[in-house]
């Protein structure tokens, strides 16, 4: 095959383990067979009462139990699913371990509400204050509660089960962690620092302080009738992203580690860029020139010009601002071929997995150039005539794809981009 | 183990900037002042029985100019945007388009305040009967701030810096606690000494005069109570007082930082870190004792600066290390900071380089005789960072040769 140093002089990096989990099932061949089908897993909200809500659906993952429920504790339980399906796809290390470090995006820990309701009852009173929760915390009665509650407390778990070496990191870049989880991944690899690295990204967080939180920001759907036809991208009619469940685990590897020990090559992350918007903690420059400097820096990090392109998976969220802005962007780095080059949205069907987003929607991408075939937008009937994206709307597409393009844009001006290959370039 | 070692051909990274606002003051001088006269700012009467090092007041205005930018953060954010211009000012470089547009941040952060009278609120109203499906709904519906929220979120600490000092490179944050301070330096060190990056913003930001985290820490019994002692004299009164506190670094390849005419506080070498499993009495020991033998060859006039929390067993395990090191001289950023948690780490490199480019170390506070005196200039200062329940982190800190 080809060289195992890229254009800079770096090692190759491939992927050689997917894991994934959305709200349209567990493990690759049911997601990739639903998503291509063009269905949904939106649906309206079981887990708890939506009353009082101005968005009641959202895609959640409701085949995993975990006891007692917590969103941290359900972000685990899928992080280690997704972790076992790649791990047994790549075929590295041994079991329990894996032979380098773990980067994991996770959503930011904090008590939640049934802790802190059985706090509350604990207490054991109708009147009291903050101080007579404090005052009854201590004791070892909640000491599990400490654990489940750190902010490392997934990645330590992780790397316990799966024996990753050294300290995990865990890292929230908001809506692009997913793909700074993968970034991390490349650059241990390229600096030589390691052979292998366990790139994970996980959310649970479909709860209802999380939802009302997005809500009062107006950035998520209302439209919650029928829950499947809320998450428009690319739509003249959107109004918002839809809340969603979801984990994505990828075994990275150098090409030529991989090649010694004869794994198959699911294909490669040939760039990856980020770049800092500073001009307001949930708006885009309006110039877009951080975002357009992002696409650039990625192609460049991947030494590839516009033309070698041939899908986009969009961030795509289908709030009004994202879809326009990333239209706009995008046509700046890529002039006239942007109504030329495919570009889909995944979100469309498993909603906005919000940390996980980045490696759900890199793997959705690995996929697409293992199969050739992109998977359609959904709820694609009123184009937005201002976004003149070649949308793959409601049906997937046979296409011959070489080199995708994923983005991540999040809160905090975290903008991320990969570019990822079936075969190193 | 992960580690950043200075490998042959790799450029040399300098600390070229350190801001700091601390329970102790503002900026290097006022920081340094209090630690030379062995000065600790405790409250033991604002959060009784709990103990906080509460933060020194600072004026917010000098680093956060727009109120607005103000009011869309809360205490930690704005304690670490503040640290955080510190730092830029101090390598020199604030309002620097140039440079700014293109540095990299890793920052360490937990999450943000609650409001306590919503949580509070919503749980006096349960215990009166409410109970209807949509009562908690309807009450964070009407009761939250809505911008409260992106004053929690853990990458919003990177994020309002950048809108502050206008920052255009990387951005990434470590959340995992204490651990996660010494791996926001481990991969910013490493980006730099590969090539990766010139120059990048390293820090976290704490505050600790917070009811919500006393309650998550209160849950393991880690808080100290009561009465305040040394790290090192809690063992039989164990825990930790929290302290509020914003460190950054701005880290420098040495040619960036020479092209630019910029002076080094110290260079930074290398960072190890791992995590011990913590199942067995002396798991934590041995994992300190591998991270020490991954650093550099230590020749010159040596010492530790100890981010040791207070917290049993990990206390009474790195005790246990440092006992093998008798002779470096030991700082306890606990005793004189409290437990600033991500920020820990940060803030012992700060001192670690502080205390290297003024020629001493800064005198111990101790009375169990873990510290002692040290006389001379240090040449070359070992960080230590071990979790209050995960993670290790190790570091060294060396004069600029």
């Amino acid at each position: 095959m080809t060289a195992p140093r890229d254009k800079l002089g770096r090692p190759v990096v491939v992927v050689t383990g997917m894991g994934i989990m959305t709200s349209l099932g567990n493990g690759k061949a049911d997601n990739w067979a639903k998503l291509v089908a063009g269905e949904s897993g939106i649906r309206t909200i079981t887990r708890f009462p939506v009353d009082g809500l101005r968005t009641t659906m959202a895609g959640t993952v409701d085949f995993v139990s975990v006891d007692p429920f917590s969103s941290t504790g359900l972000s685990e339980r899928m992080a280690e699913l997704v972790t076992e399906e790649a791990l047994a796809q790549a075929g590295i290390g041994a079991k329990a371990d894996f032979p380098g470090p773990l980067f994991l995006a996770v959503a930011p820990v904090e008590v939640e509400w049934p802790q802190r309701r059985e706090l509350g009852r604990a207490v054991g009173a109708q009147d009291f204050t903050y101080d007579d929760l404090l005052r009854i915390s201590g004791g070892g009665k909640y000491n599990a509660y400490h654990h489940r509650f750190m902010f490392g407390s997934v990645a330590a778990h992780l790397a316990e089960t799966f024996g990753t070496k050294g300290s995990p990191i865990s890292l929230s870049t908001a809506c692009a962690s997913g793909a700074t989880s993968i970034q991390l991944g490349v650059e241990a690899i390229r600096r030589g620092e390691t052979d292998a690295a366990l790139c994970v990204a996980t959310d649970g967080t479909v709860n209802p302080e999380a939802l009302v939180r997005f809500s009062l920001l107006s950035a998520l759907s209302t439209q919650n009738d029928p829950p499947q036809a809320a998450s428009r991208p690319f739509s003249k009619n959107r109004d918002g992203f839809v809340m969603a469940e979801g984990a994505g685990a990828l075994v990275l590897e150098s090409y030529e580690a991989a090649v010694a020990r004869g794994a198959k090559i699911l294909g490669v992350i040939a760039g990856c860029g980020e770049l800092t918007d500073s001009f307001h903690r949930t708006r885009s420059s309006p110039d877009g020139k951080p975002i357009i400097g992002c696409m650039n820096k990625t192609l460049a990090d991947a030494g590839m010009t516009p033309d070698q392109i041939d899908h986009i998976n969009a961030h795509g969220t289908a709030t009004p601002e994202n879809d326009k802005m990333e239209y706009n962007t995008t046509s700046a780095v890529f002039g006239e071929l942007v109504t030329k080059i495919p570009v889909t949205s995944n979100k469309s069907m498993v909603g906005h997995t919000i940390s996980a987003a980045g490696a759900v929607e890199a793997i959705f991408s690995l996929l697409t150039l293992e199969h050739q075939r992109i998977p359609p937008t959904i709820n694609y009937d009123t184009p937005d005539p201002t976004i003149l994206f070649d949308v793959v709307g409601n049906k997937a597409r046979d296409a011959r794809v070489t080199a995708v393009m994923s983005n991540s844009f999040g809160f905090g001006g975290q903008n991320a981009s990969l570019i990822l290959t079936r075969e190193p370039a | 183990m992960t580690d950043t070692a200075a490998k042959p051909g790799q450029t040399e990274v300098w600390i070229t900037g350190i801001g700091l606002a601390t329970s102790l003051g503002e900026g290097l001088d006022a920081n340094w002042a209090a630690l030379q006269e062995k000065r600790i700012n405790v409250d033991e009467k604002g959060f009784a029985p709990f103990i906080v090092h509460p933060l020194m007041p600072v004026t917010f205005d000098s680093q956060i100019p727009k109120k607005g930018d103000q009011r869309q953060m809360e205490a930690w954010q704005r304690i670490g945007v503040y640290a955080a211009g510190l730092a830029l000012d101090s390598a020199g470089i604030k309002g620097n388009k140039d440079i700014l547009s293109k540095i990299d941040m890793v920052v360490a952060a937990g999450g943000g305040e609650r409001d306590l009278n919503v949580d509070t609120g919503v749980l006096t109203a349960e215990a009166k009967g409410a109970n209807a499906p949509g009562f908690l709904n309807e009450r964070l519906m009407s009761d939250l701030r809505p911008t409260l929220f992106l004053a929690q979120l853990s990458n919003l600490l990177a994020g309002n810096i950048a809108i502050v000092n206008g920052l255009g490179g990387t951005s990434r944050t470590f959340m995992g606690e204490e651990v996660a301070g010494a791996d926001a330096a481990r991969i910013a060190l490493s980006r730099i000494a590969s090539g990766e990056s010139d120059i990048a913003l390293v820090g976290g930001s704490h505050n600790g005069e917070r009811k919500d985290l006393m309650v998550l820490y209160e849950f393991g019994d880690f808080n100290l109570k009561n009465k305040f002692a040394p790290v090192w004299a809690r063992k039989d009164h164990a825990g930790f007082a929290l302290g509020s506190a914003g460190a950054f670094l701005v880290l420098e390849s040495r040619a960036h930082a020479e092209a630019r005419g910029a002076k080094p506080y110290a260079k930074l070498s290398s960072v190890v870190t791992d995590l011990a499993r913590r199942k067995q009495s002396g798991d934590m020991e041995a994992t300190l004792e591998k991270l020490w033998d991954k650093l550099p060859k230590r020749e010159g006039k040596g010492a530790i600066i100890s981010g040791a929390t207070g917290a049993e067993p990990a206390t009474s395990e790195e005790r246990g290390f440092l006992k093998q090191h008798t002779d470096f001289p030991v700082r306890s950023t606990g005793t004189m900071f409290g437990h600033t948690m991500e920020t820990q780490f940060p803030l012992g490199l700060a001192l670690a380089a502080l205390s290297i480019s003024r020629g001493a170390l800064f005198p111990p506070n101790d009375s169990t005789g873990t510290e002692i005196e040290m006389q001379g200039a240090p040449t070359q200062i070992v960080v230590v960072g071990a979790g209050h329940w995960r993670g290790e982190g190790m570091a060294l800190v060396e004069a600029v040769s």
